[in-house]
C-alpha cells in the first residue's frame, strides 16, 4: 500500500468515526425527536423536498439532454459557443438576482423554487451531454457512416451509448447538488426540509436544525447511490473500463 | 468494378485534393493507392462511398454512377476498413461484426452462422470472442475484426484506408498474408490505401501512384518497378527499386527461368529455404550468413538444389531488367 492510499484511508475512517460520534451525540441529546414528535409535519416537508428535487431535475434533464444532442449535430455545431455561453452566463447570475426576478414573475412559492432549482441543474447536465458526445472518437462516427448507418442510428446506437457514462454523471451531480440546494426553497416559500433547518438556525435550536439537515444529507447520499446503480445498468459494459480509468 | 472518370475533388478552402483522376479497379482485383502523405489517397477512397462529395467527374461502381445511387444503400454494399479499426466500444465483437447484416435486417440465425464463418476465416474462436468487447482484444485482433466486419454482408467492393498501418511490422506482415489468403477465396474488388511501398508491392494487382492529387503512374507493381514513367516514380521507389522488385518473384520463378545450382554437401552451416519463398527474403538470408549458398527445398523438404547471390543477381538482370545476363560471368 502506498502513502497516498494510506492517507486516503486514514481520512476516510476518520470521517466515519466523526459521523458516528455525531450521531451518538445527536441521539443522546434527543435532537432527532422532532421527526417523531411532529411526524406528520416531517412527512409533509419531506414530500415537498422530494417534489422540488424531482420536478426540477426531470425538467432539467428533459431540456438539457436534448439540447446537448441537438447542439452536437453537424448542422448546429456553429451555434455551440452561443448556447454554451448563454448557459454559462445563466450560471453566473447571482442566485438572489434570479430568485428576485422569479418572485416578481411567479410570486412566492413552489413554482419559483422549482424554477430556480431547474435553472441551476441545467448546466452540469448540458455540459456533460455535450462533452460525452464530443469525446467520441471521430473515426467511430466515420466508420458508422461508412457502413451505411443513418444519422438516427448513429445517435442511438453509437453516440448515446458511448456518451451514457458522461451524461449520467452529469445528471447525478446535478441531482445531488439539487437536493442540498432545495433546502434554500424555504427562502422563497417553497417549503421542504429547509423550513426546519432555517427555523433551527433562527432559534438556535439544534433539534430543528438536525431533524432537517440530517434527512437532507441522507437523501443526497441515497440519490448518489441509486444513480450510480442506474449507471451500472445503463452504461454499456464495453465502455465502462476506459471511463472508470479516467475518473 | 470501380471506374474513376475524370474525378476531381476540391475542398471548400480551395485545396484540390484529387485532380482529374482516371483509372479502373477490375472485378476481383486489388488496386493500391500509393503516395506521400497528403497526396489525396484518403480523399479519393472516401469519394467512392460518398463520405466526400465529388466536385467534378464521375465514379462508376458496377456500371452505375455512384451519385445516382441511394447513399445509405450504396455504403451498405461497400466494405469499409479504416486504420484505427473503428470498432464500437459499446458493442460486443459479434455485434460489431454483424452491424451491416443487422442494418440489412438479416435473421438471428443468418447472423450467427455468418459470424462463425467469418471468425473461422481469421482463425479466432467464435464462441470465445462473441461476447467480448473490443478493448479486451490485442491491436492485431481488433484490426482483423475490423476487416471481417467489412466483409460481413459479403459486399462486392471493399475500401481499405491504411488498414494495417497502425500495427507493428511482424504482425502487419502476418495479417497481410492472411488477408491475401482470404482475398484469394472471396475475390473482392478492393481499393486499398497505403503509404508503405513494400505493402503496396505485396498487396497490389495494380498500383496507382499519386502526387498532389494526380496520377503519376498506374501499373502493375513489377511494371512500375521495371519501367518507371517519370522522375517522381523513380525517386519515390528509391535506389533499392531492383531489390524491392525481388519480393515479387519466388525461388520457383528463378528455377523455372535460369535453373538452380547443385548444392554443396560439404558446407555445414547451410540453411534451407522453401521454393515458394520470395527472392527478397532469399537474398537477405544469403547476405546474413557465412555460407554462400542456401539449399532450396520443396514442400516435402526434398532438396532441389541451391541458390547463390550470383544466381539471384543473374535472375535480376535476366528477368526483371529484361536484359540478357551475357555481361555477367559466373
Ligand atoms: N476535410 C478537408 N478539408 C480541407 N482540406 C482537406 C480535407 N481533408 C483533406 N484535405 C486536404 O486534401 C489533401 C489530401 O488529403 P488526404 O486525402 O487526406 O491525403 P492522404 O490520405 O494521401 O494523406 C491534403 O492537402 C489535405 O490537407
Ligand atoms: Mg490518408
Amino acid at each position: 500500500m502506498n502513502t497516498k492510499k494510506l492517507i486516503g484511508n486514514i481520512v476516510r475512517y476518520g470521517l466515519y468515526a466523526l459521523v458516528i460520534i455525531f450521531f451518538i451525540w445527536a441521539i443522546q441529546n434527543q435532537y432527532f425527536n422532532n421527526i417523531f414528535s411532529q411526524s406528520s409535519t416531517f412527512i409533509v416537508l419531506l414530500t415537498q423536498h422530494i417534489q422540488l428535487v424531482l420536478v426540477s431535475s426531470i425538467l432539467a434533464v428533459a431540456i438539457s439532454v436534448p439540447a446537448g444532442i441537438i447542439i452536437t449535430r453537424q448542422r448546429f455545431r456553429r451555434a455551440e459557443w452561443l448556447v454554451s455561453n448563454t448557459v454559462n452566463f445563466g450560471q453566473t447570475i447571482p442566485s438572489l438576482a434570479v430568485l428576485a426576478l422569479m418572485i416578481s414573475i411567479l410570486g412566492i412559492g413552489f413554482k419559483t423554487a422549482v424554477f430556480a432549482l431547474f435553472i441551476y441543474s441545467l448546466l452540469p447536465i448540458y455540459r456533460n451531454t455535450v462533452a460525452g458526445i464530443d469525446s467520441i472518437d471521430e473515426d467511430l462516427i466515420d466508420a458508422a457512416k461508412g457502413m451505411g448507418m443513418k444519422p438516427s442510428q448513429i445517435l442511438f446506437r453509437i453516440e448515446l451509448p458511448n456518451a451514457a457514462y458522461s451524461i449520467l454523471a452529469g445528471i447525478r451531480t446535478a441531482v445531488v447538488l439539487n437536493i442540498g440546494t432545495a433546502a434554500l426553497a424555504y427562502v422563497v416559500g417553497g417549503g421542504g426540509l429547509g423550513v426546519w433547518i432555517f427555523t433551527g438556525i433562527q432559534l438556535f435550536d439544534n433539534g430543528y436544525l438536525i431533524s432537517g439537515a440530517v434527512p437532507v444529507t441522507l437523501m443526497a447520499i441515497m440519490a448518489d447511490y441509486i444513480l450510480r446503480g442506474v449507471e451500472h445498468i445503463v452504461v454499456p459494459k464495453g465502455t465502462r473500463r476506459s471511463q472508470s480509468a479516467e475518473t | 468494378m470501380i471506374t474513376f472518370d475524370h474525378t476531381t475533388k476540391t475542398y471548400e478552402g480551395g485545396v484540390t485534393a484529387v485532380n482529374n483522376v482516371d483509372f479502373t479497379v477490375e472485378e476481383g482485383s486489388i488496386v493500391v493507392l500509393l503516395g506521400p502523405s497528403g497526396c489525396g489517397k484518403t480523399t479519393l477512397l472516401r469519394m467512392v462511398n460518398r463520405l466526400e462529395s465529388i466536385t467534378d467527374g464521375r465514379i462508376i461502381i458496377d456500371g452505375q454512377n455512384s451519385m445516382e445511387l441511394n447513399q445509405i444503400e450504396l455504403r451498405r454494399k461497400i466494405g469499409y476498413v479504416i486504420q484505427s479499426n473503428g470498432l464500437f466500444p459499446n458493442m460486443t465483437i459479434e455485434e460489431n461484426v454483424m452491424i451491416v447484416p443487422d442494418l440489412l435486417g438479416w435473421s438471428k440465425k443468418e447472423k450467427r452462422d455468418r459470424f462463425h464463418t467469418l471468425m473461422e476465416l481469421i482463425g479466432l474462436n467464435p464462441k470465445e470472442y462473441r461476447k467480448r468487447y473490443p478493448h479486451e482484444l490485442s491491436g492485431g485482433q481488433q484490426q482483423r475484426i475490423g476487416v471481417v466486419r467489412a466483409l460481413a454482408a459479403d459486399p462486392p467492393v471493399m475500401l481499405m484506408d491504411e488498414p494495417f498501418g497502425a500495427l507493428d511490422p511482424i504482425i502487419r506482415e502476418k495479417i497481410q498474408e492472411e488477408f491475401l489468403q482470404i482475398q484469394r477465396e472471396v475475390k473482392k474488388t478492393i481499393l486499398f490505401v497505403s503509404h508503405d511501398i513494400d505493402e503496396a508491392i505485396k498487396m497490389a494487382d495494380k498500383i496507382v501512384l499519386l502526387r498532389g492529387g494526380e496520377i503519376m503512374q498506374f501499373d502493375t507493381p513489377s511494371e512500375m518497378l521495371a519501367h518507371p514513367k517519370n522522375d517522381f516514380v523513380v525517386q519515390f521507389f528509391g535506389k533499392d527499386r531492383a531489390i524491392r522488385s525481388l519480393s515479387l518473384h519466388t525461388v520457383k520463378d528463378l528455377q523455372d527461368n535460369i535453373g538452380l545450382v547443385d548444392f554443396d554437401e560439404t558446407i555445414h552451416d547451410t540453411k534451407t529455404i522453401n521454393i515458394n519463398q520470395d527472392l527478397r527474403n532469399t537474398l537477405s538470408m544469403l547476405m546474413n550468413q557465412e555460407a554462400d549458398q542456401v539449399i532450396v527445398t520443396d514442400n516435402n523438404d526434398h532438396k532441389l538444389g541451391a541458390v547463390t547471390i550470383d544466381l539471384v543477381q543473374k535472375y535480376l538482370h535476366f528477368e526483371i531488367k529484361g536484359k540478357p545476363a551475357a555481361s555477367q560471368k559466373g
